[in-house]
């Protein structure tokens, strides 16, 4: 028997279908807006200011922040390099960390993994760190974007938890073999973990991709500086010259606000593109580690 | 869970020599794994710690960096007094406090009805569609998103004021606003973390146990009444707990998306313990003040921490240790 559905939950999906769209435009507008007044001309945009889709296309602020000779380039640069050897490292120092923790039989697990866990809840905020920092000759040098955060405790807790799953039989029939710890973890944890690892690689990396206020606090180099750094000090100023070099063209500088949104959406653009392949694995790790209720 | 205490191929050894001996050899290589992540922590979150010291000090930079914290003069609680008995306490902590209530007000319950709602899609493509462009935004960085806002906003020809200008209203400089700077906060950071944060809430609902819908339907019970008397009270653990733990953390201050988007002209309105820390401390020089600055934040969270998390505790979670 099929049961009809009444008036009222007819009006009750209906309402759900209006506001789940309104609601995914109101998500949409901001980059579309974005995307396409990046490419419009001046003219247009100064006099339609509500106008999405440009009836002629101009990709001056592209070629400017591309081509001539801006830092954008370099930045790009800084931003994978980081990205991919800050994700590496952040990988390997959290694998190799979170394995010892999960183990029963450690001693002192309890203890070490207290204290940091402790340091989610208490740090000694952002003054003594940058003096640390400062005293350790990080400042002006690119691994001021690794080091300081080669370990998330929050990714090394979920990645505890996942080792800590992985039965223990397999570990014992490995070691009656004659396996060591290495191989163990190896041969043993680190394929069955490929998941989980796989959603520690996207937070990491997301995170190093969207990370700026190092570069504001350690960096004064251009060459050294990261997108979103720059990006930062294009959206705060009134004109180029924060992206501006030595070398720069500055002849056909395109308005400050086509830079500004041209910038915006190669900073953005990749995260975009990749995310949709990548969505499965973060709503696993949110799950994994968020409370188990 | 079974607890597994002994390793294999191995008696539980006498005398406290041979147990020495063995902690060292038998885990030589679980050690050497543990070294690395152990002196990250202890230089870079532990030693931070230690240096909170200077802020009974009177520490302003100079030669010898972080050592020199430690042979600073002692000031006692003079730091801490400066900073209570200063107009900025007040305005810091009730922007702070304010904005953490806003944002458990609103960017709590948010959520939740987003989850509710997204659960009662029947169009597995739509549903699927409007997941992948809500979670989105969680992936932006601040200063993306404060770019955004500020084109969108901005009185000279942003998209807002392009709108307001049909009716004839005259352009409005939103982020200087003092009356509307809180609420683009507000929204800007519901915007950005609605999608992800109803993530928790989905997954709590699909565990519940089909069954009761279809009796619920057999009995007439509509689709409100569902959510009203099944679907919010499968999920009000979950619910309890999370709204604890964002207790917990109301001293939190946002820092990234307020110093992205704020201006002088807001301060009254929008500065908060960080933003206040980064401009005397960092800009300023004013080291030893700002950590005791901070240490009166950090204290206040670490306590509301243990309290809400030993709360919830009492509500059933398991948390993550």
């Amino acid at each position: 028997m099929r049961i009809k559905m009444s008036r009222g939950d007819r009006i009750w999906s209906a309402v759900v279908a209006v506001v789940l769209i309104l609601l995914c435009l109101i998500m949409l507008y901001p980059m579309i807006y974005v995307i396409g007044r990046s490419v419009m001309t001046d003219g247009e945009r100064a006099l339609n200011p509500t106008r999405l889709f440009p009836r002629t296309f101009d990709f001056s602020g592209y070629k400017f922040i591309l081509f001539s000779g801006t830092n954008i380039p370099r930045g790009y640069l800084n931003t994978i390099l980081r990205t991919v050897i800050g994700t590496s490292i952040n990988i390997a120092l959290t694998a190799l960390a979170a394995y010892p923790l999960s183990k029963k039989y450690y001693p002192g697990r309890k203890v070490i993994t207290g204290l940091i866990v402790f340091t989610m809840w208490f740090s000694g905020g952002m003054i003594p760190s940058f003096i640390l920092i400062k005293s350790l000759h990080l400042i002006n040098s690119f691994w001021v974007y690794i080091i300081p955060q080669a370990i998330n405790a929050f990714n090394l807790l979920i990645l505890r938890n996942f080792f800590m799953q992985v039965p223990f039989t397999l570990e014992e029939a490995a070691k009656i073999d004659g396996a060591n710890d290495m191989t163990v973890f190896i041969q043993i944890y680190l394929p069955l973990s490929q998941a989980s690892l796989a959603t520690l690689v996207l937070f990491y990396a997301i995170s190093h991709w969207n990370q700026w206020f190092d570069g504001l606090l350690y960096i004064n180099d251009n060459n050294l500086w990261t997108l979103q750094y720059m990006l930062r000090q294009l959206i705060e100023s009134t004109n180029v010259s924060n992206i501006s070099s030595a070398n720069t063209t500055l002849d056909q500088i395109p308005a400050t606000v086509t830079v500004k949104m041209a910038t915006i959406v190669i900073s953005t653009l990749p995260i975009l593109c990749i995310y949709p392949f990548i969505q499965k694995y973060f709503v696993k790790g949110v799950l994994v580690g968020s409370v188990k209720g | 869970m079974s607890e597994i205490s002994a390793r294999p191929k191995q008696e539980r050894q006498p005398g406290r020599l041979t147990r020495i001996k063995h902690y060292f050899c038998d885990y030589t290589f679980l050690h050497l794994m543990l070294v690395p992540g152990l002196i990250y922590f202890l230089v870079f979150k532990y030693l931070p710690m230690g240096g909170l010291v200077m802020a009974f000090k009177n520490y302003n930079g100079g030669a010898g960096g972080f050592a020199a914290i430690f042979e600073a003069e002692w000031m006692g609680l003079q730091h801490f007094k400066n900073f209570v008995s200063s107009m900025y306490f007040g305005r810091v902590f009730f922007n702070t406090l304010i904005l953490s209530l806003y944002r458990i007000l609103f960017g709590f319950t948010a959520p939740v009805i987003l989850a509710l709602m997204l659960n009662d899609v029947r169009n597995r493509y739509f549903k699927k569609a409007v997941q992948t462009i809500t979670y989105m935004p969680y992936f932006l960085s601040w200063v993306v998103v404060a770019g955004l806002l500020k084109m969108l906003l901005s009185p000279d020809g942003g998209a807002i004021n392009g709108f307001l200008g049909f009716f004839g209203a005259e352009p409005v400089y939103f982020l200087a606003e003092t009356s509307l700077f809180r609420g683009i906060l507000v929204i800007s950071d519901i915007w950005k973390n609605v999608g992800y944060s109803s993530i928790i809430y989905l997954a709590a609902i699909s565990g519940i146990d089909q069954q009761l819908y279809e009796a619920a339907t057999i009995d007439g019970a509509g689709k409100i009444r569902q959510i009203v008397n099944i679907t919010l009270p499968s999920i009000s653990e979950i619910i309890v707990i999370m709204l604890i733990l964002s207790i917990g953390r109301i001293m939190d201050d946002n820092f990234e998306q307020i110093f992205n988007l704020y201006s002088p002209a807001v301060y009254e309105v929008g500065d908060v313990f960080e933003t206040y820390i980064y401009r005397n401390g960092i800009q300023e020089g004013k080291f030893s003040y700002t950590a005791a600055v901070g240490l009166f934040k950090s204290g206040i969270s670490l306590t509301l921490i243990l309290f809400t998390n030993w709360i919830s505790k009492k509500f059933g979670s398991e948390g993550l240790i």
